[in-house]
């Protein structure tokens, strides 16, 4: 029992932050309509610029923190205005094939910038020193990283539900014609969406890297973004946040009772399994597009 | 000069369909003005053209000038349009239904640049001629009913305090009481708020009844334009559009060679 527990809060941890890239990816689907099959490049973009300011340039890290999540901003408008926009109105795979591209342009340069090798933010940030909580111990930096993701989560569930940025963004998700009828401007939502896509992306990162250090397989947390926006439903944040969760907390219970029986890397494969069974059992997630009708 | 003056336009769709061919009409400050036709004539169409929508679906204006405000519009983004003070409620009723009925105003008045209290002092607004709103503000707008729907998306078009209102056929699918009740608010909206009105419409007799000016359009361009009330009195309107005859009776198909009267028109 103790050791259940101590895996359902150790893959909250790790959920939580896949529930941040996972909103970064839902939030750019609902938005755009478009597949971002370059959301864990975001993250391992993310990851390299902040350790590159923390312990290459020397940059505080509160400081090193928000120059990196500037720079994902900027990333995301550009690619959006040089890339993305151009695409408005051609075939949809087309589309998904330049995100895909993009993914693979984006790795080379991490690559070229900072090579391959495994690397750690030193002197390391937060302590990984355990602490215990009645049966379960957490070390302090997995406290840390959920205290983290739940504030930017909070943060940008807030955003959507109050600010008028934010409503006119949910408008533009849900009929982009009358949107525009009122004068919000669809461009610049994009622009929003993928920067804010972005950033939580390396935001992500950020975090990730500080548990596990940084190398260049950090862009496949992005593909375990996918069955945790495919559990949550494609088109629902909310779900996305619940899908990541979920996974984390998934991957690690399957991972430790099943590598026993079947020889280990089972934690790699389980979120893909899940996704699977998914797909075939109930395709739209568990909260996905939910159109209202009325009778 | 007119608030609005639509200077005989050409729109193509797709760059092969003609669906308007010379159309004009003029609006001046403080009028409601109607536009009657029957199905395809072009009356959604003229309305996106004027505020620029026409460009979400792959139409173009090719031909003639919008002016507004002694602006020339043609050819702008909508937002822009939007800012300079037109606003269009499209027709059936398309609120955003994952967003709450108060999320829906406040979406609405994404051009304002106005404070926090300002939008809630307009909001407030709202549910002074929309009652039943202010009940139902926290709810999904995607549950509430057509009629609330109707109140809901025309009191979008009050929040971002427009000039020019140009309502597409907001007695579309509503009851005949729930009819009466949004043309008394277009009426009140007019009368009280000053905003001049651009009436799309197939309730024939209601749009005359509350109009100043009408415009009847077939075919892409207008047949007959002129005050209501002479409107109300034409033989032409009275028999297709208020189905009377000179006596204010019904009339039956097989008196008249219906299709003999209608060429009359576009010749």
């Amino acid at each position: 029992m103790q050791e259940f527990l101590q895996l359902i809060v150790t893959g909250l941890v790790i959920g939580s932050v896949y529930a941040l890239v996972a909103m970064g990816f839902a939030l750019i689907y609902k938005s755009t309509s478009i597949l971002n099959f370059a959301q864990g490049e975001f993250v391992l973009v993310g990851g390299y610029v902040c350790l590159w300011l923390y312990t290459d340039m020397g940059i505080p890290i509160v400081a090193a923190f928000f120059i990196t999540m500037i720079i994902a901003v900027f990333m995301g408008v550009m690619l959006e205005r040089l890339i993305l926009r151009p695409m408005i109105g051609e075939p949809i795979i087309s589309v998904i094939m330049v995100t895909i591209a993009l993914a693979a342009v984006l790795k080379s340069v991490v690559t070229i910038l900072w090579s391959t090798q495994i690397r750690v933010f030193s002197p390391p940030i937060f302590s990984q020193k355990a602490l215990e909580f009645g049966v379960v111990r957490i070390s302090e930096v997995y406290l840390w990283t959920v205290g983290f993701a739940f504030l930017f989560l909070a943060i940008f569930a807030a955003f959507f539900k109050f600010t008028r940025v934010g409503i006119s963004m949910r408008a533009v998700a849900n009929d982009q014609q009358v949107a525009q009828s009122m004068g919000i401007s669809v461009k610049k939502v994009f622009a929003i969406s993928w920067s804010i896509g972005a950033m939580v992306s390396a935001v992500g990162g950020t975090l990730v890297g500080n548990i596990n250090g940084v190398n260049i397989t950090l862009s496949d947390f992005g593909l375990k973004v996918f069955p945790a926006v495919i559990l949550g439903g494609l088109e629902s944040i909310g779900g996305a946040i619940i899908g990541g969760l979920t996974i984390g907390v998934l991957e690690n219970i399957m991972g430790s009772y099943l590598d026993v029986y079947l020889g280990g890397g089972v934690k790699e494969i389980a979120p893909f399994i899940v996704l699977i069974v998914i797909l075939m059992i109930k395709p739209y997630g568990l909260f996905g597009i939910k159109e209202i009708e009325r009778v | 000069m007119p608030l609005l003056s639509v200077n005989n336009i050409e729109v193509i769709y797709d760059d092969v369909i003609l669906v308007l061919k010379g159309m004009s009409l003029s609006v001046e400050e403080g009028q409601i003005v109607a536009v009657l036709g029957a199905n395809g004539a072009g009356k959604t169409t003229t309305l996106k053209a004027i505020s620029g929508l026409l460009k979400t679906e792959e139409g173009e204006v090719t031909d003639g000038t919008i002016e507004f405000d002694g602006v020339k519009i043609d050819g702008m983004e909508p937002e822009k349009i939007v800012k300079l003070g037109i606003f269009q409620v499209m027709e059936g009723r398309r609120v955003f239904e994952d967003l709450t009925a108060k999320e829906n105003l406040v979406a609405a008045a994404h051009t304002q640049k106005c404070s926090r209290g300002e939008l809630e002092e307009r909001i407030g607004q709202v549910y002074h001629y929309f009652p039943r709103l202010k009940e139902r503000e926290n709810g999904l707008a995607g549950y509430l009913s057509g009629g609330e729907q109707q109140m809901l998306v025309i009191g979008r078009g009050m929040m971002a305090r427009p000039k020019l209102m140009m309502l597409d056929e907001p007695s579309l699918g509503l009851s005949p009481l729930l009819v009466g009740e949004i043309f008394e608010i277009i009426v009140k909206l007019n009368k009280e708020l000053g905003t001049t009105i651009l009436l799309v419409e197939q309730n024939a007799r209601m749009a005359l009844n509350i109009a100043d000016h009408g415009y009847i359009m077939e075919n892409g361009k207008i047949v007959l334009d002129d005050t209501t009330e002479k409107l109300k009195n034409n033989e032409d309107v009275k028999q297709f559009y208020l189905g009377l005859t000179e006596m204010g009776t019904k009339r039956s198909y097989r008196d008249v060679k219906h299709y003999k009267r209608r060429k009359r028109w576009l010749t």
